[in-house]
């Protein structure tokens, strides 16, 4: 997958977890939790999708690595690579 | 009632199979409108039931409904609707004082099979089952996330009651008040139980289930060509108030609840006692210091399975048959047109008929069409059109349910 479509994937995660929020206009640099309503069960929605999805594994630890989207898309980038 | 604390009425949220509140629920109860229709459910197949349109978003945002449960969000309107109809000022009353209390007949099954049905695509690997299994899960789920939605901070439970639960909801509303735990009850039942293949299967298992080509006439309690049960789901939440509470702030009063009991058969898981029915029956009266002369109307439980049908009418017989005098009573059943509502169904029964203290009109039980002699009832038993001009000021509210709990609830003009 290449960076846009990684950023786009996840935005439509996002997106099917947060239905009540306008994803469309997100900055790539800004904590997500700063910009949607987003609490730790919602977290762990999206990281159970990108698990379903993409066989994605991030681990608990790797957690501030989806900070934002920018941070996102850096550390899915060499898992997804190939995908 | 031997508690000198009166319980008012002052609000009805619910949604049906045939109607999303009181109105459009007793309208369609008195025109002979249906809830019942064709239904299919994964491993089950095509089956019939009732079921509920309301607009989930109503109350709730899209978000919440995604990680709650069909149960939340059938709750979650109705309190909402019951406030609203109560006219209790929201959210300036003191929120720690109000309970909510909900009759359920049994929860989690709906996530429990969801989540193996979502694990089986996944090789049975438990790193897929969801983190909202436990909060869905927990007994008290439905009534917790009216609370949520609500910012009620005071008491909040669901009390498992089988088939029984929507009078123990109603019950447990009117204690807490007399007890002054709380000041305002938002008290009831709700089911989400056509979202389980399990009941559905569970009842075939039992040739319990009711078939019928035309879905709307499957539903036939008392009738001799009974099948057994229509399942539903719905739900139905009164706002209970002290009465004196309810009279100083000019609320609308829409019925006072007078008496009410609950009772254990103690000998079977499925099979009803017909004598312990009757003692429940007659606590109620008691409680409330009434005769039988003194009922209008029964809102019976019967179901459509052969023998509860017959147990329930040899049981309002031994309660209802000694000398009544002249005076009539009157018997319908709601689960002709709705199904069964399961811990909704007494809730759901009671407000249907609650209306017709104003209306004074008695809605029929439908798709009586060859009534089974031995149903016969100590009254008139209303069949296939509404009845007018009937003065209503008592209705007695029987619910009955499985491993033996009886409830009866009864309820005065105010």
């Amino acid at each position: 997958m290449t960076r846009e479509e990684i950023k786009q994937a996840v935005i439509d995660i996002i997106s099917e977890v947060l239905p009540d929020d306008d994803c469309s206009q997100l900055e790539p640099e800004k904590d997500l939790r700063e910009q949607l309503d987003l609490d730790s069960m919602d977290f762990l929605d999206i990281v159970m999708e990108l698990r379903k999805q993409y066989g994605v594994e991030v681990p608990e630890e790797d957690y501030p690595q989806l900070a934002s989207l920018q941070s996102s898309v850096d550390y899915l980038e060499p898992k997804l690579k190939d995908k | 009632m031997h508690s000198a604390v009166r319980i008012a009425i002052t609000g009805v949220g619910l949604t049906a199979p045939n109607g999303n509140n009181l109105e459009e629920f007793r309208a369609s109860l008195l025109n002979g409108v249906s809830g019942v229709r064709p239904y299919s459910i994964r491993y089950f197949g095509d089956t019939l039931a009732g079921v509920c349109d309301f607009d989930v978003t109503r109350y709730q945002k899209r978000k919440d409904a995604r990680n709650g449960t069909r149960a939340g969000s059938i709750a979650i309107y109705c309190a909402n609707e019951a406030i609203n109809y109560s006219g209790l000022r929201w959210p300036s009353a003191d929120l720690s004082r109000v309970g909510v209390y909900l009759g359920i007949t049994e929860h989690g099954n709906v996530e429990t099979e969801s989540e193996i049905h979502n694990l089986r695509q996944f090789d049975y690997d438990l790193r897929y089952w969801s983190h909202f299994h436990n909060p869905r899960t927990v007994a008290n789920s439905p009534a917790g996330q009216v609370t949520v939605n609500l910012g009620i901070t005071g008491p909040h439970y669901t009390i498992g009651g089988a088939c029984a639960a929507g009078n123990l909801g109603i019950m447990q509303g009117a204690q807490q008040l007399m007890l002054g735990e709380v000041d305002a009850a938002l008290a009831g039942g709700v089911s989400e139980s056509i979202h389980t293949f399990g009941i559905f299967a569970g009842f075939q298992s039992q040739n319990a289930l009711a078939c019928h080509v035309e879905p709307e006439r499957a539903s036939r309690p008392f009738d001799q060509q009974r099948n057994g049960i229509v399942i539903a789901e719905g739900g139905a939440i009164f706002m209970l108030e002290r009465y004196d509470d309810a009279v100083r702030r000019g609320a609308a009063v829409l019925g006072e609840i007078v008496g009410y009991a609950c009772n254990s058969d103690a000998n079977d898981f499925v099979l009803p006692d017909a004598a312990r029915q009757t003692e429940c029956i007659k606590a109620a009266l008691r409680r409330a210091d009434m005769t039988p002369e003194d009922i209008d109307l029964v809102s019976t439980h019967a179901t459509g399975t052969e023998l509860g049908d017959i147990r329930e009418c040899q049981a309002l017989n031994m309660a209802f048959g000694e000398a009544r005098g002249d005076h009539q009573v009157y018997f319908n059943n709601t689960k002709s047109f709705i199904g069964h509502a399961m811990g909704a169904a007494g809730a759901l029964e009671l407000a249907g008929n609650l209306p017709s203290f104003e209306d004074q009109a008695v809605h029929p039980s439908i798709n009586l069409e060859h009534p089974d002699p031995q149903c016969k009832l100590p009254g008139c038993l209303v069949a296939g059109r509404t009845l007018p001009n009937i003065q209503v000021n008592t209705i007695l509210n029987n619910s009955f349910g499985m491993l033996g709990i009886n409830s009866v609830v009864l309820v005065k003009k105010p």
